[in-house]
């Protein structure tokens, strides 16, 4: 295949990438939260409060569709990535533009 | 009396499975075979046990990939249908990953790992898996877990006291329910619950590792032969109607 031919067809396209973050639900004690609050005090940090420990997932979604991108994401949080038990969870999606082959 | 058919479940990282198997088939002489993960139906079992260990490594949280294993579909449709199914330790958590039974189990309060015998006061002896106990019996079977602190909102567990779904709590030796004999900060020293239909039970504790005269506790058997001798009695209800 000719070289030059491939190259002018390389196109942009976007992917969205979602950045979630699970914590403990505020009406449940955080264990793991206190103990790093006691330790930020014992580093004189005494205006530091209300300490909680939480997971950060990130991930692409290949499509160029926002809404789309935004309903996979909260799915995925009720369904798998937080137990509504325990848990809240919060996100952002946003869009990221790449290049590729036509 | 007949010999119930047991099946144990095996995850990537089960590792009370053999205990399991040991507990119902050499020291309970019942039939039992292991069930792979993968394996897409439950057969001829009577009874389902999803035992304890760390299945998945624990990731994102105990028993939240478990649930997605194909065997889960047969097991949630077995339950659903009033299958027996219990769940140890991880199974416990794996059970109420997939909906089986209520609330969720958080880290333990102490943020450690406890590894030790317990006593539970038993709660409910009307229980398919209580009902060679009576009330007031009190039990002492080991935990070893990280994450055995049960919560579930108010209403849930108003829910479930009300009920008798509680079948058991973490005691002091003769019974007294106090702070200091809760090892994990569950809500209202419950232990293990069953479902509302009374076929489903989770329990933190390894009743498993208890059945073994030659490990010098045989208080798990009761809730094994509890489970088996149920079924001679609806046996018999079958058999008169």
């Amino acid at each position: 295949m000719n070289r030059k031919s491939q190259a002018s067809t390389f196109r942009e396209w976007s992917v969205f990438h979602s950045t979630i973050t699970v914590t403990l639900r505020k009406s449940i004690l955080d264990p793991q939260g206190k103990a790093v609050e006691h330790g930020v005090h014992s580093l004189g940090y005494d205006r530091v409060a209300h300490v909680r420990i939480g997971k950060y997932i990130e991930f692409d979604i290949n499509t160029n569709d926002r809404t789309e991108a935004e309903r996979i994401t909260k799915e995925t949080c009720e369904k798998l990535l937080s137990n509504p038990v325990m848990e809240d969870f919060s996100y952002t999606v946003e869009e990221k533009k790449s290049k590729v082959h036509a | 009396m007949p010999k119930v058919k047991f099946g144990v479940i095996v995850f990537p990282g089960s590792n009370c499975d053999h205990d399991a198997h040991h507990a119902v088939g050499a020291v309970m002489n019942h039939d039992v075979r292991y069930i792979w993960h993968k394996e897409s139906s439950l057969e001829d079992v009577d009874v389902v046990i999803i035992p304890g260990g760390f299945s998945y490594g624990d990731y994102l949280r105990c028993g939240a990939i478990a649930r997605f294993s194909p065997i889960m579909k047969d097991v949630v449709r077995f339950g659903r249908r009033g299958g027996v199914v219990m769940g140890i330790c991880n199974g416990f958590q794996i059970l109420t990953e997939a909906g089986l039974l209520p609330g969720a189990l958080l880290r333990n309060d102490s943020l450690r790992f406890v590894c030790k015998d317990v006593y539970l006061r038993v709660e409910n002896t009307h229980s398919r898996f209580t009902g060679d106990c009576v009330a007031g019996d009190v039990l002492r079977i080991p935990i070893a877990h990280g994450d055995g602190n049960f919560f579930a909102d108010d209403e849930t567990l108003n829910r479930l006291e009300g009920n008798g779904q509680i079948v058991f709590r973490y005691s002091a030796p003769a019974g007294e329910l106090t702070d200091g004999a809760n090892p994990n900060g569950s809500s209202r020293n419950i232990a293990g619950i069953i479902n509302e239909t009374g076929n489903i039970l989770g329990m933190m504790p390894h009743p498993e590792r208890a059945c073994d005269a030659v490990l010098g506790n045989t208080d798990g058997q009761k809730i094994f032969k509890s489970l088996v001798e149920s079924f001679s009695v609806h046996e018999v209800v079958n058999n008169l109607s």
